[in-house]
């Protein structure tokens, strides 16, 4: 019972590799689930918005919309085969 | 080719006879002493020893070797191990660049000791920068500012082990506990290396820090934490508190110090006031960069000294 107790005190330490995976998967997810035409553009935040100074300083928020448009090019299959099987296992092993 | 085969053959009945007429004195297979055994025992073990290495040396080699067909397949064996070798080094390289590793362990006990005084003490170290020698970067052995990564792994590994000492001292010590600080601790590296690529990234600096050179850096921190938790286990929580205090300091310094020739612009590192957004922008990510350090440094050390 003790080393519950001090397991719980691990709780915010307990990370584990696993974690990072999914970690990684769920941002990645949030990343690629921002619609272009319907947020993006919305707030400001389009393709055609950022490109602005050309340069040597493309600035902060050109590199953040550049950032997102490649991870939604990039990853968008490479996405669904990882979500699929996430969601296949957890499925099985819980 | 018979005639090998014949005396093999003969052989092999020999050692068949040998081999039953001393399993009658001695229970035990052929390889093993069995000194348990006293009296009439100590003699089948003398035969058992006699048999053994001649059984074991005579029935696998004779048969190994002169059988054409495992010939065949013992050199087929070799060179698909040799093929395989290769393949494995050929992708190896493809995925971690082995040779640049290598020149982050070339250190020698000079240099480790000299950059271990620095990561206490940098106030006193005067020349920040990196040598080259035509265009590539000088060896951690022949320069004290160039990064390396056996300090950063040592100190990783130390860490693990005087944690997992720091909680025998509490008695909270169990093996898979050291388990799970390795992998937390490894995963709070990933991450803050991670975070930095990004944050580099994003600012646009064009700089030559390799992400080796940021894990490098991020494995730094390594030292102080492992002096803060000694000396907490040797003299209660106030050396604790005092030792990572100064381990803090020290690597807040180091940080900015090296980070500043190699982030900002020429003229800003040289301390002229520059202004402009992106000089301001990269200083605030130097600033935070070196603070990120002692905030991981409590961080992982606090619920070891209790």
């Amino acid at each position: 019972m003790v080393c519950l107790r001090d397991k719980t005190s691990f709780a915010s330490m307990a990370f584990t590799l696993y974690t990072l995976i999914q970690t990684a998967i769920l941002c990645t997810n949030a990343i690629a689930v921002l619609h272009e035409e319907r947020f993006l553009s919305k707030i400001g935040w389009g393709v055609d918005q950022g490109v602005g100074g050309f340069g040597d300083d493309p600035g902060v928020k050109a590199q953040i919309l550049n950032l997102i448009r490649s991870v939604r090019t990039v990853m968008r299959v490479p996405l669904i085969i990882v979500n699929s099987a996430c969601i296949i296992l957890l499925l099985l092993f819980g | 080719m018979e005639y090998t085969a014949a005396q093999s053959g003969f052989r092999q009945q020999h050692n068949m006879r040998l081999r039953n007429s001393s399993m009658d004195g001695s229970d035990g297979s052929q390889l093993f002493d069995d000194t348990s055994a006293t009296g009439p025992g100590a003699q089948g073990v003398y035969r058992n020893q006699q048999a053994g290495p001649q059984a074991a040396g005579g029935l696998p080699g004779q048969s190994l070797l002169s059988d054409p067909m495992s010939n065949l397949a013992m050199a087929y064996g070799s060179s698909l191990a040799s093929q395989g070798r290769e393949m494995v080094d050929k992708n190896l390289d493809r995925f971690i660049p082995v040779s640049k590793l290598k020149y982050y362990f070339a250190v020698d006990t000079v240099y480790v000791g000299k950059k271990l005084g620095i990561l206490v003490f940098p106030y006193m170290h005067e020349n920040w920068e990196v040598s080259y020698q035509q265009d590539i970067p000088v060896a951690p052995r022949f320069d004290v500012n160039a990064p390396d990564l056996y300090i950063p792994t040592m100190g990783f590994i130390t860490y693990i082990l005087v944690a997992g000492l720091a909680l025998g001292t509490q008695n909270r010590f169990s093996p898979e506990l050291l388990g799970v600080q390795a992998s937390s601790a490894l995963v709070w590296l990933i991450m803050e290396v991670l975070a930095v690529l990004l944050s580099l990234y994003l600012v646009t600096v064009n700089t030559d820090l390799t992400t080796i050179d940021l894990l490098a850096f991020s494995g730094y921190k390594y030292v102080g934490m492992i002096l803060g938790v000694v000396a907490g286990l040797l003299f209660g929580k106030l050396a604790y508190y005092l030792s990572l205090l100064w381990c803090c300091a020290a690597i807040f310094v180091l940080m900015i110090r090296t980070l500043r020739l190699k982030l900002l612009s020429e003229a800003a590192a040289e301390g002229k006031l520059v202004r402009g957004a992106r000089n301001q922008l990269r200083m605030y990510l130097t600033m935070s960069i070196a603070a990120a350090q002692p905030v991981f440094m409590y961080w992982l050390t606090y619920h070891l000294v209790r």
